[in-house]
């Protein structure tokens, strides 16, 4: 019963897919930059065919404020084509590997002007259904600290100085348990006996 | 002695939903149709309820763990005590309970005084919200809580 219940849930598995494939594309959510420093976008994507040959990275770029995006990058017939006219020229370069699906991008020089949402859209033919995922960049003169940083790290300060105490607490009572034998020795006069004394005891 | 037991728990209960709820609420200053810390910044308006996250501040994160690490401190405390009535000897006191309840007492009050002393004045109606005077309510309750259980003794 069992068996026939896990090859009918294998095969539905199998057939199912072929169906409703869809590449899944993952970026960051939001990414931090100071003024002047260089900043790489990651991009990567999930797809249950192999990588093809004709796999395909695209970058688009829609400053904050703006209604339109611009294309930056685009990767295609294994060559990448990198900005040569817009806001990045000779900024922009290429540090993906295609083959292990990595889109990613290298930004150089960061400014104010940078602000914005980059979007990264990546296809694997035959599987090319899919939704482009995108990241907004925040280019600071000051990195702030995040929200929580703050707040998690002193919670887990003060746990884990509360656990230091358990530990320390429960190995001080072991401690002295043991040496709890060397003590009624060294009434008798002896401190260095200790040891033997206790064994004797035992 | 089982009354006094009782209300002692109660009590105990009573400290840990006020912090609980001060913790949670989102109403440390209010004001007209803003309500802001301690978690998020929100505006009501005619559409609907409009919320960010409140600012990035060290002292709001100071105050936010302090309230966080206050709440699991009554809770600790409710533990030992639940533990410490079945194991403490005859005539023994509280005093796991009592430390942790006084720590979680000292916790509501240096976030009271932190988010009091830090908050940024200016703003035209901007009232103190229920979720502070809970706070403050709490500091001065858990405290008395945890002298009881320096004070209680197990009987029987």
């Amino acid at each position: 019963m069992l068996t026939i219940l896990a090859l009918a849930s294998v095969i539905l598995l199998g057939i199912v897919p072929q169906q409703s494939e869809a590449i899944v594309i993952y970026t960051g959510w939001e990414r931090h930059a100071l003024v002047g420093s260089d900043i790489r976008l990651s991009c990567s994507f999930f797809s249950w065919r192999w990588t093809s040959d004709d796999v395909t990275f695209s970058w688009s770029y829609r400053p904050d404020g703006a209604r339109d995006a611009i294309s930056v990058f685009h990767y295609t017939g294994g060559a990448p084509y990198v900005d040569n006219k817009g806001p990045f020229r000779d900024r922009l370069e290429f540090v993906g590997n295609p083959g292990r699906r990595d889109g990613s991008i290298l930004l150089k020089n960061l400014d104010y002007g940078d602000n914005g949402t980059f979007t990264c859209d990546a296809k694997n033919p035959p599987d090319i259904v899919g939704r482009a995922s995108s990241v907004r960049l925040l280019v600071f003169e000051k990195v702030p600290i995040q929200a929580g940083v703050i707040t998690g790290s002193i919670i887990g300060a003060v746990l884990g100085l509360l656990l230091l105490i358990v530990v320390i607490y429960y190995l001080m009572r072991f401690l002295v348990a043991r040496r709890v034998f060397n003590l009624s020795v060294s009434k008798h006069g002896k401190k260095g006996k200790g040891k033997e004394g206790s064994q004797q005891r035992q | 002695m089982l009354l006094i037991l009782l209300a002692v728990l109660i009590l105990h209960l009573i400290i840990l939903v006020l912090l609980f709820v001060s913790t949670i609420a989102n109403a440390w200053t209010v004001g007209g149709t803003k309500n802001t810390d301690l978690w998020y910044s929100c505006l009501t308006t005619k559409g609907g309820y409009h919320c960010s996250s409140a600012s990035n501040e060290d002292w709001i994160q100071a105050v936010q763990a302090l309230m966080v690490l206050s709440v699991l401190f009554c809770l600790f405390s409710l533990v030992f005590f639940m533990c410490q009535l079945f194991t403490l000897v005859k005539g023994g006191r509280f005093f796991f309970t009592a430390v942790f309840q006084i720590l979680a007492s000292l916790f509501v009050m240096c976030g009271a005084i932190i988010y009091t002393v830090m908050r940024p004045d200016g703003e035209e109606d901007a009232a103190f919200g229920f979720a502070y005077i809970l706070a403050w309510v709490s500091f001065p309750l858990c405290l008395v809580s945890g002298l009881i259980y320096i004070v209680l003794r197990k009987r029987e």
